[in-house]
């Protein structure tokens, strides 16, 4: 017969994987529902809402192009500097007076090209670390951001190349009013997301990625030309970075020195909030969009009601220590030793 | 334990050097359909070496491999594979984030096309895994449990399976039981000679003379390189086999 304590531990052992799974978003719908109550006229009003995805949009990016490369074990300190270059490279292109469609194709264009040279010298130059090949990037590409644009900043973009960050879907024909309208943003998140989604899940090189992150001497001894894939995960990274940057020129309309400054870091804590874990081979698509609305949705939720800016710095730093203890305490209970 | 007479692998005059080091000088092998071979000797006597030439890691400096009886030239572990010699490694190689059965056939997936697109066959890695383990008698709660979740001999059971779930022919092990608590040794055996009785022919190297003495055929010990002594099982004694290890006959 089970003993009470060992139904205990049994009802632990089965729940464990779904809160592991899910229980980030139980996070998310608590913070939603404080901020409801705190903020009832506005913090789930049309406005609101579509501001706080307007405001996540290139953040997204970065964060899932980040979580990747951490599903290798990997990281990728360069893909705020990568976004930077992409997006001056837009606006000097833009000013040029090149065709919208060029525009539009070149920051992404150059932004997977970053992305390859981090993957070709974590590979090829056999750094120890992608923390020391990237660290580097991350000056080389804003550095050479600033010298192909003299440090100055590049305003005012056409109507096409604005679409991604600035487009509105209208939504009178639903009998909704003029202003509740569906950025185009919300719709580039859903798209973007639900591809690196069936990406990871359904197709053998995402697989690869997972396996690289578990065990890389597992996926070489299986044949899986590991490098290869490196480089290709870099790359994604970097393409998702331009995707930023073009959805960023589309809000800002404007190329500026200091775009995504400091980004790396709120995109890898997106990450680790959402349950990506360091060790690699861990986490999920949902978890980093998850991940991306709590920060989202904190900032938001702070501003609303006129909280200090140096707390939500305070919180966001606390909600990442205690994410990464969670993930500790999951490692222990979860293998056996 | 009967096995036929058809030699599946042989290896002729196998040297091998690393700059100025003589690792092997002219090893030979010869190894049956359905025969398990012990691979014994000291720490460099060139055992793993040679394992890594037998699985196509390593390139021969001289020497030649007959499989099936005829020549072959090994460019990567790929090459190996592909002609049905499979090698478990000592560290096992399995992913622990990923279920049973996605790592039985990590690096070999089965698909299915949606249109232009190849889609894993998620469904097939379950049937087909759940098949492969029954045959192999190798009980696991479902070949979605994640390899992590497993015991040291529950996993060295899913890396005999992964390494024969493609109709192999020769499956090397390196030190199968080195890292298993002593009631798991047991069922490992038992898998082993499961695969003989499937035609499937077995190398081990161990430093276990219980391992060796209880599924093997035939045994050979390497010395400092070089073939130094052979024998049917039957015709010696672990002591015998003991003294070829430290190079005494």
């Amino acid at each position: 017969m089970e003993t009470k304590e060992n139904k205990k531990q049994n009802f632990f052992l089965k729940t464990i994987p779904y809160f592991d799974k899910y229980g980030i978003l139980l996070l998310l719908f608590l913070m939603i529902t404080v901020l409801h109550f705190l903020q009832p006229e506005v913090f789930l009003s049309w406005r609101n809402v579509t501001n706080i995805f307007k405001q996540i949009s290139w953040q997204s990016m970065l964060a899932l192009g980040v979580f990747i490369v951490i599903v290798t074990a990997g990281i990728d300190l360069s893909v705020g500097s990568i976004m930077m270059l992409s997006l001056m490279v837009l606006a000097i292109t833009s000013k040029a007076g090149a065709a919208w469609y060029i525009v539009i194709i070149t920051p992404i264009i150059i932004g997977a090209l970053c992305g390859m040279v981090n993957g070709l010298g974590i590979t090829i130059l056999r750094m120890p670390h992608p923390f020391i090949m990237t660290l580097g990037t991350l000056y080389i590409f804003r550095g050479t951001g600033n010298l192909i644009s003299g440090g100055v900043p590049i305003s005012g973009f056409t109507e096409e190349v604005r679409l991604l960050g600035n487009g509105r879907i209208d939504l009178t024909w639903l009998g909704l009013e003029e202003s509740q309208y569906l950025p185009v943003s919300v719709v580039l998140i859903a798209v973007v997301f639900f591809l690196m989604w069936a990406f990871l899940n359904h197709t053998r090189t995402g697989k690869w990625i997972y396996a690289i992150g578990g065990n890389p001497n597992a996926a070489r001894a299986a044949g899986i030309n590991v490098n290869r894939i490196l480089v290709i995960v870099y790359s994604l990274c970097g393409l998702l970075a331009g995707f930023g940057a073009l959805i960023l020129a589309g809000r800002a309309d404007s190329g500026y020195p200091n775009a995504g400054l400091n980004a790396e870091l709120d995109a890898i804590a997106a990450c680790i909030i959402g349950g990506a874990s360091f060790f690699g081979g861990r986490g999920t698509v949902l978890g980093v969009f998850v991940g991306v609305m709590i920060m989202g949705i904190l900032r938001n939720g702070l501003n609303l009601m006129d909280v200090s800016s140096f707390w939500q710095q305070v919180l966001i730093g606390a909600i990442i220590v205690i994410a990464v203890y969670i993930d500790v305490l999951r490692k222990d209970l979860g293998t056996r030793h | 334990m009967p096995y036929s007479n058809k030699i599946i692998l042989e290896a002729k005059g196998v040297s091998k050097y690393f700059g100025t080091i003589t690792a092997l000088e002219d090893v030979n092998l010869t190894i049956k359909e359905g025969e398990c071979l012990g691979v014994v000797g000291d720490n460099g006597a060139g055992k793993s070496t040679f394992m890594k030439v037998l699985s196509g890691l390593y390139k021969p400096s001289k020497g030649a491999l007959y499989f099936n009886g005829n020549r072959v030239v090994l460019e990567s572990p790929r090459d190996s594979q592909n002609l049905g010699l499979e090698m478990v490694y000592q560290d096992l190689a399995l992913a622990g984030n990923l279920p049973i059965g996605e790592n039985i056939f990590l690096g070999r997936e089965p698909t299915k096309k949606l249109g232009f697109l190849k889609l894993l066959d998620y469904k097939k890695i379950k049937e087909m895994s759940e098949a492969h383990l029954d045959k192999l008698k190798i009980h696991v709660k479902s070949a979605d449990q994640k390899v992590e979740e497993l015991s040291g001999g529950q996993r060295q059971a899913i890396a005999i399976a992964r390494a024969t779930a493609f109709n192999s022919k020769l499956v090397i092990m390196d030190e199968p039981t080195a890292a298993l608590a002593i009631k798991e040794v047991g069922k490992v055996l038992d898998l082993i000679n499961s695969l003989k009785k499937m035609g499937v022919s077995v190398i081990i190297i161990s430093h276990r003379m219980d391992d060796i003495f209880a599924v093997c055929d035939r045994v050979m010990a390497l010395f400092q390189g070089t073939n130094f002594a052979e024998s049917e099982l039957s015709k010696t004694s672990r002591d015998e086999v003991i003294g070829w290890i430290m190079g005494k006959k």
